[in-house]
């Protein structure tokens, strides 16, 4: 293992987080505006009442200019599995090409037939067939992020499989067991609740941004009648499966739980940092124990947050490293040993077997079988174990925004409701012009969510029988460096371009009565 | 169902599927070669307009069917998508790049404020049509010609080789784009002549789609003389591509040892082998000839449906000759025994049942498909009406 390049697994992960980053920019809003936009116009179609048409319409408008760069930034995410990760794509094609591909046949196309029938179809199909395709563009959208997440949800808790050592591969055995992973519904559920709750924000906050300038206000009422409700829904069911998400992490991935609080020495009765801030420390290789400064502590919430019991124990990164033996957990250097030795024996299997020599095929196998639960511990033999930390700041202060941002917004979907309930909420210019400022502060929330689960689970690309150093392509440092750049550049460039797009548009809007053939939002 | 197949039955049943994918694709390029047609066909920017727009419906189609035929491939031949998208890096880089630059053009380009200007959005399709065709055919090419990859799944586990753990190596720096320069067997003129002819192919279908789809006497006239000039290069590229491809020597699997050998016109006896795909290869070919003949003779505009559907059959008969019949459909020149076919880079019988009921898609999918193109096509695309659309491109 003398000859990993180090470099290549920072730069291709570096591209990875990169296009994933800029590619969850414009999901989230897919997921939920597209729902919205369904349920607007279902209200047009159920009342007659053309201003819902044209609202309609207009938030379709924006929609339409968030998709097309999302659909831009999706494709390389996709074909980055094999051109990037191409050991990973042998070692785990057999499952994790499936809910790729079933994403393809079954959401793909359904979004992108009917969203064609979305955006040009007004004049064209009768109005319950409109209808039909703003919702089954809705479905398929948030179909796709079904199958991805479960993808997702399968490498952080690999289940439903089974390792053949003919193949040197894993491959399914139960397909169910891949798609219903707790980890992976937990994944889904959050993830796309969350979206909901952002595009909730996005139209409130655009609705709020009319009423201050005391422009198309009967437009921004309603639009913040419907987003309200369903955005506090949302956040509801976003902080519920939130709350189970974090229980699969501390289940499957103690690790990732013990950096997400940073808790180095476990314990019982474990309490919560609810806000920290760590010291500072060069130390870059995590190797030392990570300090607050500042910490203001929950008792016994960490506890029972993870296993319903204050008097559970909460492993910390000391006790996974070193071991705890009173708490049967065993070190790091122990199950490198123990993942060496299942590379060895597969390795003496697969030559015994070449050799004809059963006996020893049929030992090797055995010992293979009794150690492969640490296959991936394996290639770090002979390497620092503290490697297998995860960067520990990022992970607590991405843990920490997420939750308190998620929090926030509880409040504010309670406040927009309960004044527009009372009808007052044109009068609280506070407020409004809080709903402008929380738009940024939700994708903050997005992104923080990734950040939280994607570098929190380092070094695993699968979580304990794949580090990223066992799954990267053989490629030249400098040509991902390029493509890196390449990526940086044009997606920045379509970033900028999309925002100076949606702000004009919505700067220019002017709904009402007389444009109603032009669309309404000329 | 599908469980009662043997692996070897699932392997050929996918082989189809993703070929189909793959044909299907290759006729949606239509979109791409329309993309360098914009300022040839439409002199003025209300022309071009009517030209976007048209093509501005269908471009999801190809995206999604490349995502598809993607996703397809990586469930049901992961060896082959951990070796050429890893390997190939450079031409499937450069392939999805110019897919970025597509995806975003149609709803920016005219749009206020887009920084870019619209002229910019404008190359950007051109760039995507250009790029995408050529180097998808060249990348197609290599399924007959060869790459220079190794395999060996060993390296995963010994800690001490140079290559660990890398399964799949590429053995050449240049990382795929060899493909156009390799003269050994004269690899570049047959890898550079099908992705001009996947090129001219695709600007092809697109004037015959116009034919269809676009009610403006001006552009409907120009796409009449592009078209001659643009169907003789397809043919001059196809034939001489075809021809050779009868001639040379093909990547041929011993089925008792599994031992891949060089055998002198290999693709002429699969499909000499294989009548049905034989048969299947011509009606495609005089699918797409008399496409053009009912266009340039007849003075029709029904032509893309011959000449699409004659596409799709032509390529779906070719990727499965070199699919079936005891060949490798990805050989590697560098180490014969790397070479891949659908029985080493398969995955496993499970994974391959399970899909095939997810397979029992497709034809729902095609039907809601053919619903949503009739619904949008009933009338064909006037000035007028891209002018009362708000949404228009």
């Amino acid at each position: 293992m003398e000859h990993i390049d180090w470099g290549l697994v920072d730069w291709s992960r570096a591209q990875f987080a990169l296009t994933a980053l800029y590619h969850w920019i414009f999901v989230p809003l897919t997921l939920g505006l597209s729902f919205i936009i369904a349920i607007m116009e279902t209200i047009y179609v159920k009342t007659g009442n053309p201003e819902w048409k044209r609202i309609t319409k207009f938030w379709m408008k924006l929609f339409g200019i968030n998709f097309a760069i999302g659909v831009a930034t999706g494709i390389i995410l996709e074909f980055q599995f094999g051109t990037n990760w191409s050991n990973y794509s042998w070692f785990v094609g057999d499952i994790f090409g499936a809910p790729l591909a079933i994403e393809g046949i079954m959401a793909f196309f359904l979004e992108s037939t009917f969203i064609a029938i979305m955006f040009f179809g007004w004049e064209k199909v009768s109005k319950k067939a409109h209808l039909w395709s703003s919702w089954l563009v809705a479905i398929g959208s948030n179909l796709s992020g079904l199958w991805i997440l479960a993808a997702n949800g399968w490498m952080q808790n690999p289940v439903g499989m089974q390792f053949n050592p003919e193949t040197v591969r894993n491959e399914m055995n139960n397909f169910w067991d891949v798609l219903f992973n707790p980890v992976a519904v937990n994944k889904f559920l959050h993830t796309i609740s969350s979206a909901y709750v952002l595009a909730a924000i996005f139209v409130i906050g655009i609705s709020a941004w009319f009423l201050l300038k005391n422009r198309n206000t009967s437009l921004s009422k309603k639009s913040m009648i419907v987003a309200s409700v369903f955005g506090f829904l949302a956040i509801i069911y976003a902080i519920f499966t939130g709350d189970g998400s974090a229980k699969e992490v501390a289940k499957h991935q103690p690790m990732k739980f013990a950096a997400m609080e940073g808790l180095y020495q476990g314990q019982r009765k474990a309490p919560l940092v609810a806000i920290g801030f760590f010291g500072i420390n060069k130390d870059e290789h995590n190797s030392q124990e990570q300090k607050f400064a500042f910490e203001f502590k929950i008792p016994n919430a960490l506890s029972y947050m993870a296993f319903m019991d204050i008097n559970a124990f909460v492993p910390g990164i000391k006790d996974l490293v070193h071991g705890n033996k009173d708490e049967g957990i065993i070190s790091y250097n122990e199950k490198i040993e123990k993942g060496k030795t299942a590379i060895d024996a597969l390795a003496a299997y697969k030559n015994a077997k070449k050799e004809n020599n059963n006996e020893l095929a049929e030992t090797s196998l055995k010992t293979f079988n009794e150690n492969f639960k640490y296959f991936g511990y394996g290639y770090y033999f002979g390497k620092d174990p503290h490697l297998l930390i995860p960067d520990v700041k990022i992970s607590f202060y991405a843990f920490h925004t997420m939750v308190g941002l998620g929090f926030y917004f509880v409040l504010l979907f309670f406040l927009i409701y309960m004044y527009a309930y009372k009808n007052k909420f044109q009068k609280k210019k506070w407020l409004l012009r809080m709903a402008v400022w929380t738009i940024p502060l939700a994708y903050v929330a997005q992104e923080a969510g990734w950040i939280v689960a994607e570098v929190g689970r380092q070094p695993w690309v699968i979580q304990d029988l794949m580090p990223n150093i066992a799954a990267v392509s053989q490629i030249d440092q400098s040509s991902v460096q390029i493509t890196f750049f390449l990526f940086l550049a044009v997606f920045t460039a379509l970033l900028i371009a999309e925002i100076k797009i949606m702000l004009t548009q919505i700067k220019k809007a002017n709904i009402s009565n007389t444009n109603e053939n032009k669309g309404g939002t000329e | 169902m599908f469980e009662t197949l043997s692996h070897t039955a699932l392997q050929e049943y996918w082989w189809f599927i993703v070929s189909l994918l793959a044909a299907l694709l290759v006729f949606l390029l239509f979109v791409q070669g329309g993309q360098t047609l914009i300022y040839k066909l439409g002199k003025t920017a209300d022309e071009r307009n009517i030209i976007v727009n048209s093509l501005g419906r269908k471009w999801e189609f190809t995206f999604t069917t490349l995502v598809t035929f993607g996703g397809a491939a990586f469930a049901s031949f992961p060896l082959f998508y951990s070796t050429s998208f890893g390997g190939a890096y450079w031409v499937w880089m450069i392939i999805l790049f110019a897919f970025i630059l597509q995806a975003v053009s149609y709803e920016y380009r005219r749009k206020p404020n887009n920084f870019l200007g619209e002229k910019t959005y404008d190359v950007f399709l051109f760039i995507n049509g250009l790029i995408a065709t050529v180097f998808l055919g060249v990348a197609v090419s290599t399924f007959f010609t060869g790459s220079a990859f190794s395999v060996d799944k060993m390296n995963l586990l010994n800690l001490t080789s140079v290559k660990m753990p890398i399964i799949s190596a590429w053995e050449v720096p240049s990382h795929g784009l060899e493909a156009i320069w390799t003269t050994a067997h004269l690899a570049f003129l047959q890898n550079l002549a099908l992705g001009l002819a996947i090129f001219f192919l695709s600007r092809v279908l697109a004037l015959l789609y116009f034919q269809r789809n676009i009610d403006n006497k001006e552009i409907i006239e120009r796409t009449k003389k592009c078209l001659k000039r643009n169907a003789v290069l397809f043919l001059v590229f196809f034939l001489f591509w075809l021809i050779r491809l009868m001639l040379i020597k093909g990547f041929a699997v011993n089925p008792d040892t599994q031992e891949i050998y060089m055998e002198p016109n290999k693709y002429l006896h699969n499909f000499l082998d294989m009548p049905a795909v034989l048969i299947m290869l011509l009606i495609g070919i005089i699918g797409v000839l008399w496409g053009l003949f009912v266009s340039i003779f007849k003075n029709k505009d029904n032509g893309i449906w011959f000449a699409g559907i004659g596409t799709v059959l032509t390529v779906l008969a070719l990727l499965l000759n070199v699919g079936y019949n005891n060949t490798s459909f990805y050989p590697s020149t560098f180490d014969l025994q790397s070479s891949l076919t659908i029985a080493n880079s398969s995955s496993s019988r499970f994974t391959l049942s399970v899909m095939g009921y997810v397979s029992l898609m497709v034809p729902f999918v095609l039907a809601y498909i053919v619903y949503a193109w009739r619904a949008m096509d009933k009338k064909k695309i006037t000035s007028k009406e891209i002018n009362s659309d708000s949404h228009s491109y």
